[in-house]
């Protein structure tokens, strides 16, 4: 997505705006797509201000009406779910996370574009009803850190599902959506000859494949104008996906620790035109006029203490806040493992400690984040015609007394508290560490 | 140039001064561990504290500095860290000093040996609050090292005194952590219970021999460092702090306690909500692992309730920051304490697992870890519930000195 269609994208809900009190949509439920009205709740659409006293109005899949209760017109036959001295936010966006056993690349080689996320993930691992569990609906699930270009990551919604593609993406042209997973510093840099041993190397590497992958595009155009029939085109995944983030069909989630680092993925961008997210970020504040400059959104880790590598030595709590100053686009990852998904809401409360404003905060878990990875229109804010994909609290989201109650995706609620095996989930204890039960079978707990 | 020399004279009496602390909400972690309102608290010029009470008893002397907070409470303790030893470079030969793996049995280790008190962690804890840290040799190795209790504000070791206690425990890890690969031993769980069996045989014969060699008059056996701290783990001189994850573990750990007669401290515990009986009945205190410790290996089963569960059972237990291996490089106590209170924890017992709790681990509450008269003046200041996370820590007292106002 290029930035103006961003700009665009957060003009819209001011534009919805007349829209949010009514439900334009006034088609009775029916058994696959019932109505359902929460009612009496503290509402934080995110894409406008708070709502005491608010009603959530969801047809099947979808937000009817998100508006003070005088205001929403609840229909005869829906069913009323009393929300009463409970928050309700939108379902929360984790822009890089590593749940579900995700993996990528091996330790072969510094790039590999031609793998994917969706080839590694197990939806049954129990880090992804965990994170059900923390209110992440909408996940970038992507590899590690450890090559320059590890594989391309995946977008799924966290839905109850058998396979990875239940929980997958699909775009208009049927393809799963998702970016690619880049990253410098130390992490990519090995004692291995096939690995570059410095920055210099490591940033001369990428500039070659991006090179590769422009010729390629050539190629691939020439061919499409002469339509030979006997001249079959050869298909390289690897430039293939490359050309796909040169033609901005998959946005670079790329991790960047330091100052420098920073400034050469902003300089990669310049010179290629490829659409970027600076991942983690740890010394944002010292260049933060430059990434405003360079118009490149960023998604911040929010650690406990700085270093445990030298390039996070220098993390700053007031990322966030340097970041709002300039009114940089902003989300917030877990990480997870790093930070455990259950904790997202917590992570976002450092960053108000630290000078966020909370309503920055609470749209970095949410609609930020949905805007990185495009879905911005379909999900991360309570607006009519959205998913209904929202959480809802037993209070203040940023209070660490605050319990995550339920989550619900596309109005199916994914996680209960009253639930035992999904309260199991959230807090843990004895067979938390294990896969929920495989219906019919004989799983022990 | 009198107007400069009367501002410096100034300054330098106030920064000289004693501190009266203000608090709108004193926790002096007395009695019923209830909160007091419009508290104050005067710092002696021995770093003691001198007066604590409502304000309206309390007439603070004149040329005190005061301070105003929300909230005070004692200064934070961590009952178990590796702060000091775990740099934050996290560069190995350079500021890791936690683990030393070539033998699995390694208690003559003393972590005084290896502290630097001027690592950036432990600033970061101090600006935070932390005033105390229990810390050392980490999990890792069958017995890895000795611990050792400071202020967070002592930079250097240079003598045995610098410490509150230079040998507080002796660290122990039982499960899969302490296990080797590769044909080295221990193995196997079995096999590390037997070579600490007997370890702790040899130091028994040692001990004996040292008796009576001090009955007869004769010449002591030759010193042997590894076998002289662990006879004083067998004389209760020296607690065994023993890292267990599953409940089998635990289970081992208790057995050994009964075989040998030490001083047992259970230290992370994730499963112990499974022999919580078992733990209550041998009277053993537990440190337990961090909140947000990472649910894997031998933690997948643990839950973010066990501190609750311990409390309602009426076992002594303390939060620790533990150690990390990667980021963040150092937990911080309250934040795990934290974490607890939204799990069922009642948040001023929350807060007394961060201060009055372990320094009664710890054998040192009647130094630290309340706001008593005669007790170090050690206070963490804060703008709101030491708990909430988006609260700040506004200033930071050891022995009556402002070591931080940093309002982090």
């Amino acid at each position: 997505m290029r930035p103006r269609k961003l700009l665009a994208l957060a003009i819209a809900p001011l534009l919805a705006f007349p829209l949010l009190f009514s439900a334009p949509n006034e088609k009775p439920g029916s058994p696959a797509n019932p109505l359902k009205a929460y009612t009496n709740a503290t509402l934080y659409p995110v894409s406008a201000p708070k709502i005491e006293n608010a009603t959530l109005l969801v047809r099947g899949d979808t937000i009817l009406a998100a508006g003070p209760a005088d205001q929403v017109n609840i229909p005869a036959g829906a069913e009323q779910i009393d929300c009463s001295g409970k928050t309700i936010i939108p379902g929360l966006v984790c822009t890089h996370s590593h749940i579900g056993q995700v993996a990528g690349g091996d330790g072969s080689s510094p790039i590999q574009p031609a793998v994917r996320a969706l080839d590694s993930i197990d939806v049954r691992d129990t880090s992804i009803d965990k994170a059900r569990a923390g209110g992440i609906t909408t996940a970038n699930l992507m590899s590690g850190s450890g090559l320059l270009l590890s594989g391309q990551t995946i977008y799924l919604k966290l839905r109850k599902g058998n396979t990875v593609e239940d929980l997958a993406i699909k775009l208009p042209d049927g393809s799963f959506a998702g970016g690619v997973k880049m990253a410098n510093g130390t992490n990519a840099i090995r004692d291995n000859a096939s690995f570059p041993g410095t920055r210099g190397k490591s940033a001369a590497l990428v500039r070659q494949r991006f090179l590769d992958a422009q010729a390629y595009q050539k190629k691939r155009a020439q061919h499409l104008t002469e339509n030979d029939p006997d001249k079959p085109f050869e298909r390289d995944l690897a430039l293939e996906t490359l050309a796909d983030i040169l033609d901005r069909k998959r946005i670079v989630h790329h991790h960047t620790h330091r100052h420098d680092d920073i400034l050469t993925v902003l300089r990669l961008k310049e010179e290629f035109g490829f659409e970027v997210v600076l991942h983690h970020v740890s010394e944002a504040w010292k260049v933060a006029d430059e990434i405003a400059a360079a118009n490149v959104p960023c998604s911040l880790i929010f650690l406990d203490s700085p270093g445990g590598k030298l390039e996070a030595r220098d993390f700053k709590w007031r990322n966030g806040a340097e970041l709002e100053k300039r009114g940089i686009l902003t989300a917030i990852h877990t990480d997870d493992p790093i930070n455990d998904s259950r904790w997202f809401l917590r992570n976002a409360a450092i960053g108000v400690r630290a000078g966020m404003s909370r309503e920055k905060a609470l749209e970095a878990l949410t609609l930020s984040g949905a805007k990185m990875l495009g879905l911005g229109e379909s999900t991360g804010s309570l607006d009519p015609g959205k998913k209904a994909d929202f959480v809802i609290l037993s209070g203040d989201p940023f209070s660490i007394y605050t319990r995550i109650l339920e989550t619900h995706i596309e109005g199916q609620k994914v996680f209960d508290l009253t639930n035992p095996t999904d309260r199991l989930y959230a807090e843990g204890g004895y067979g938390a560490g294990h896969a929920r039960e495989a219906s019919g079978c004989c799983f022990y707990r | 140039m009198f107007k400069i020399l009367l501002l410096s004279l100034l300054s330098a009496s106030v920064s000289f001064a004693q501190i009266a602390v203000k608090a709108d909400l004193l926790y002096p972690m007395t009695g019923d561990l209830k909160p007091v309102k419009n508290a104050v608290v005067l710092c002696g010029p021995d770093g003691k504290i001198q007066a604590v009470g409502p304000a309206a008893e309390i007439e603070i002397p004149g040329g005190y500095q005061i301070l105003t907070a929300k909230v005070a409470t004692p200064g934070i303790i961590d009952a178990h860290a590796t702060v000091g030893l775990s740099g934050i470079l996290n560069s190995p030969k350079h500021d890791q000093e936690q683990l030393e793996k070539s033998a699995p049995i390694q208690p003559e280790l003393r972590a005084l040996d290896a502290y630097n008190g001027r690592d950036p962690l432990v600033k970061w804890l101090r600006d935070l609050g932390v005033t105390t840290v229990h810390t050392g040799h980490s999990p890792g190795t069958l017995i890895s090292g000795q611990l050792m209790v400071v202020k967070t504000d002592v930079p250097s070791i240079t003598s045995l005194k610098d410490t509150l206690i230079p040998t507080s425990a002796v660290a122990a890890t039982l499960g899969s952590n302490a296990l080797a690969s590769g044909g080295k031993s221990p193995g196997t769980r079995s096999k590390a219970v037997a070579l600490l069996r007997a370890e702790l045989l040899k130091a028994q014969s040692y001990a004996a021999k040292i008796s009576k060699s001090e009955a007869e008059q004769k010449d002591a056996p030759d010193p042997d460092l590894k076998l002289q701290i662990l006879a004083d783990i067998l004389s209760k001189k020296t607690p065994l702090l023993i890292n267990a994850h599953r409940h089998q573990d635990i289970a081992a750990a208790l057995r050994l306690r009964e075989e040998f007669g030490f001083d047992l401290i259970l230290d992370g515990a994730a499963e112990a909500y499974l022999l919580l009986d078992e733990i209550k009945a041998a009277g053993v205190p537990v440190i337990v692992h961090p909140t947000m410790a990472r649910p894997f290996g031998d933690l997948e089963n643990m839950t973010f309730t066990l501190a609750a569960q311990l409390h309602e059972k009426g076992i002594p237990f303390a939060f620790q920051s533990g150690y990390e291996p990667y980021v963040p490089k150092t937990r911080v106590v309250h934040f795990e304490a934290a974490l607890a209170a939204a799990y069922g924890l009642p948040q001023e017992i929350a807060l007394a697992a961060c201060t009055l709790y372990p320094a009664q681990i710890l054998g040192l509450d009647d130094k630290i870890g309340s706001l008593q008269p005669g007790l170090h003046a050690d206070l963490a200041l804060f703008d709101g519930d030491p708990l909430e996370t988006m609260t700040h820590t506004t200033h930071v007292i050891i022995n009556g000195k402002l070591v931080s106002s940093s309002q982090k």
